[in-house]
């Protein structure tokens, strides 16, 4: 995942007090992954872009004296930067993240694993079982690899949501479908038969497209 | 007020002094000339009837060419729009009405007598003020910046010249290099105007000292603060001493192309700007080697999708780019990697607006006004339950209480004041017993109501901080981009809480969670408006948590209730 490194730019970052091999332009949550130490994601894929979006992957990130909180999917690593992937910090924004989301996809078996972790109640917050968690593993992949962009979002703030977009996914989705199995909830496949059968009508008999 | 007669493209330093002193000759200081507002307030109460009225009145007189009659920015004082300023003498009349205009020509313009009905008189004394800086609102500005708005049509570059505009951009370029330029706004520690405060002249070392080939320098216009207009007013009013900051800007930075993002529901201002840019294109202040300098320098216009968002610096540098405007995280500064990775130096219009005053004066003149750490005058828009709304310049220091009260006028029907909120909606209030504070980036800020971009909504003794706060959460419930989970979601049920407790639902522990929400929504959001929205809840929460514990405990009382 990381490439072949360059001895120029190595250097030595430590992470949960354990010294890890790092190169310039990796970010924290490759360099952990690369000293096989976990930490949770949710929006990461390897093969795309990190977006920076579900924010569980927070960790404490101290470099120079200094204390923050970063994204490890999107923080790169520097020399002599401190990482921490629990604490006391972490655990509660994980916490609460998972009981936000666990508010619309209550049976996500992903989530109910992490929520397991880090202590999350499933029902803290009032169900909208909408099922997506706006992850855009979908919208990102279907961009980035595919580039096709049958799926995006629309609207802003808490009215944002994932679309096919009918025109493009008559004749893209059909044959493709690989984004259904990104999808941490199951969401997907209901969005895109929905949108098939508004669409396609007369094709879209549920069999052939729950196939 | 056309350009006709001269001829334009300046070529040098010289020519410009020239032409200046040309336009200044055919000025003469005695002569009539009516400024009446055409700021978004005195629009709304029609103002532009009466710039008619005066354009047929000066015609039927046949004063044509014996009066000069302005369409101007906001003079400020929206809470008496429609205004009209008439100079040399500077009467100011308030309210007017259309049907005022004859007598206003007749009497004031022709033989200045003052119309007694039209000026201002103090609704507590009656006391009148017949000219505008004798009126209280006006009498403890500090008008750096505005100051020259009644005597400038947006519209006319030579109205902008003749008040010594584009003289900093031809000393900069002429008797100061680009190090130099940087170092006059380093020593006069001009702070960023839009909320974060952040010194301008670090941001413009970085972006000039970061590598890469392209640089580029914006002017945010997006003033999606609630309650903020001050930058509308500045930027429609006078568009080329912003315009003039951002050349300035791009050559102490070493950028080729600026950016104005604006907004898309501001038509007026995006004319002006419009008019100002191929003006000062005309006129060899944009272009190829400006005043023959060799500097070359383009501007172009950028307008907004209509979301809060999109004004934060990431989200609108991707705008820029034609992405949808999506924060992104600044691990890196974006005057480092900004626009297409590119060096990029934002601020907002009206840090830029103190360029121009700084190079002209210097930094020495600039830092005599101010406080140790926030130097200058600032802008700031009033409103809420404050007898004189409007957009006001006071030098930093002022105390807040001198701001409600001497200027702003006080409260109005006699009520008393409860809190004062800085910032709008990602901002916070502090409560009336601490009005004695500054205003000051630092004070305010420790606070928990940092000055943001200047917005000062009042609220009096009957407003409830809950509704405030959910009004606040409701806004950028709607205005968040909704991409990461702890703004969003943490909107949303921060949101819901406060719903449920205003109508009467409010359980024991809201409060605990409320604030569980708040730090984490603040800890772990991607951008600045997500790791702010929380902030007018965490200050009233401060400063007025009996007001929570009172709703909450109405919902579980009736009686409780039935009585409020």
């Amino acid at each position: 995942m990381m490439g072949k490194e360059k001895k120029t730019h190595d250097f030595i970052i430590q992470i949960d007090g354990k010294d890890v091999k790092a190169t310039e332009g990796m970010t924290v949550l490759e360099a952990a992954r690369s000293a096989d130490i976990f930490i949770p994601t949710i929006c990461y894929h390897e093969k795309l872009k990190p977006y920076g979006l579900c924010r569980i992957c927070t960790v404490e990130a101290e470099f120079r004296g200094w204390t923050k909180l970063v994204a490890a999917c999107l923080y790169p690593v520097e020399k002599d930067l401190i990482v921490r992937t629990r604490s006391e910090k972490v655990d509660k924004i994980r916490k609460l993240i998972l009981e936000f989301l666990l508010a619309h996809a209550p049976n996500s078996p992903q989530l109910l694993d992490l929520a397991e972790e880090y202590g999350a109640g499933k029902d803290r917050f009032e169900k909208e079982s909408s099922f997506c968690i706006l992850c855009g593993l979908c919208v990102r992949y279907c961009a980035e690899i595919k580039q096709k962009n049958a799926v995006g979002f629309v609207d802003c703030g808490a009215r944002r949501e994932i679309r096919f977009i009918p025109e493009i996914a008559a004749t893209e989705c059909i044959n493709c479908k690989e984004c259904f199995e990104l999808c941490p909830t199951s969401y997907l496949q209901a969005a895109f038969v929905l949108t098939e059968a508004f669409s396609h009508p007369q094709d879209s008999s549920p069999t052939e497209s729950m196939k | 007020m056309s350009n006709k007669k001269i001829l334009p493209k300046i070529n040098s330093a010289s020519e410009l002094d020239q032409l200046r002193k040309r336009i200044l000759s055919k000025k003469d200081p005695d002569k009539p000339s009516i400024a009446i507002c055409a700021g978004m307030g005195c629009l709304s109460h029609d103002s532009d009837r009466i710039i008619k009225a005066f354009e047929e009145e000066i015609g039927k007189k046949k004063l044509k060419g014996k009066v000069d009659l302005r369409a101007t920015g906001c003079h400020g004082f929206c809470e008496k729009g429609p205004l009209v300023v008439i100079h040399p003498e500077e009467i100011c009349y308030v309210e007017v009405m259309p049907e005022d205009v004859p007598e206003i020509v007749s009497q004031t313009v022709l033989k200045n007598n003052v119309i007694d009905r039209l000026v201002y008189a103090d609704p507590d004394t009656g006391e009148q003020a017949v000219h505008q800086s004798e009126i209280p609102f006006y009498k403890d500005q500090m008008r750096h910046l505005m100051g020259s708005i009644t005597k400038i049509d947006p519209r006319s570059i030579e109205d902008y010249l003749a008040a010594g505009g584009y003289s900093a951009l031809s000393k900069s370029l002429s008797e100061m290099c680009p190090e130099e330029v940087l170092e006059e706004i380093k020593k006069a520690t001009l702070r960023g105007r839009g909320g974060g405060g952040f010194p301008a002249g670090r941001k413009w070392e970085t972006a000039r000292i970061a590598p890469g080939k392209d640089k580029y320098v914006i002017v945010n216009a997006h003033e999606g603060e609630l309650g903020a207009f001050m930058d509308r007013a500045l930027f429609t009013g006078n568009p080329h001493s912003v315009l003039e900051g951002l050349i300035i800007g791009g050559y102490a930075v070493g950028s080729k192309q600026g950016f104005i993002y604006t907004r898309h529901d501001a038509p007026r201002l995006k004319k002006n700007i419009d008019t100002a840019i191929a003006q000062a294109e005309e006129f060899g202040f944009l272009g190829k080697d400006i005043l023959g300098s060799g500097f070359s320098f383009h501007v172009e216009v950028h307008l907004d999708i209509g979301i809060f968002v999109s004004g934060e610096s990431s989200a609108l540098m991707r705008a820029i780019e034609g992405n949808p405007p999506e924060p992104r995280p600044k691990y890196i500064r974006t005057s480092v990697k900004g626009i297409w990775d590119s060096p990029s130096v934002l601020n907002n219009v009206e840090t830029w607006a103190n360029v121009p005053l700084i190079i002209d004066k210097g930094s020495e003149w600039y830092t005599q006004v101010g406080t140790e750490n926030s130097k200058g005058t600032k802008l700031v828009s009033l409103s809420g339950n404050i007898v004189n709304t409007g957009v006001a310049e006071v030098p930093f220091g002022t105390k807040v209480k001198e701001i409600i009260y001497s200027i702003g006028g006080g409260i109005p029907k006699g009520k008393k004041l409860k809190a004062v909120h800085f910032g709008g909606p990602m901002g916070g209030s502090i409560p009336a017993g601490l009005i004695d504070t500054p205003l000051d980036f630092d004070e305010l800020a420790k606070l928990g109501a940092p000055i943001g971009a200047g917005s000062i909504l009042v609220l009096d003794e009957d407003a409830s901080m809950v509704d405030v706060t959910r009004y606040f959460l409701d806004f950028l419930s709607n205005e968040s981009c909704g991409k990461c989970v702890p703004c969003r979601e943490g909107i949303r049920q921060m949101l819901k809480i406060l719903n449920n407790m205003i109508d009467g639902k409010g359980r024991e522990g809201d409060i605990a969670l409320l604030e569980e929400i708040a730090e984490v929504t603040g800890a772990a959001s991607l951008c600045a408006l997500g790791k702010t929205a929380a902030d007018p809840l965490k200050s009233t929460l401060h400063y007025f948590r009996d007001e929570y514990e009172a709703k909450i405990a109405e919902g579980k009382s009736p009686v409780a209730k039935r009585e409020r």
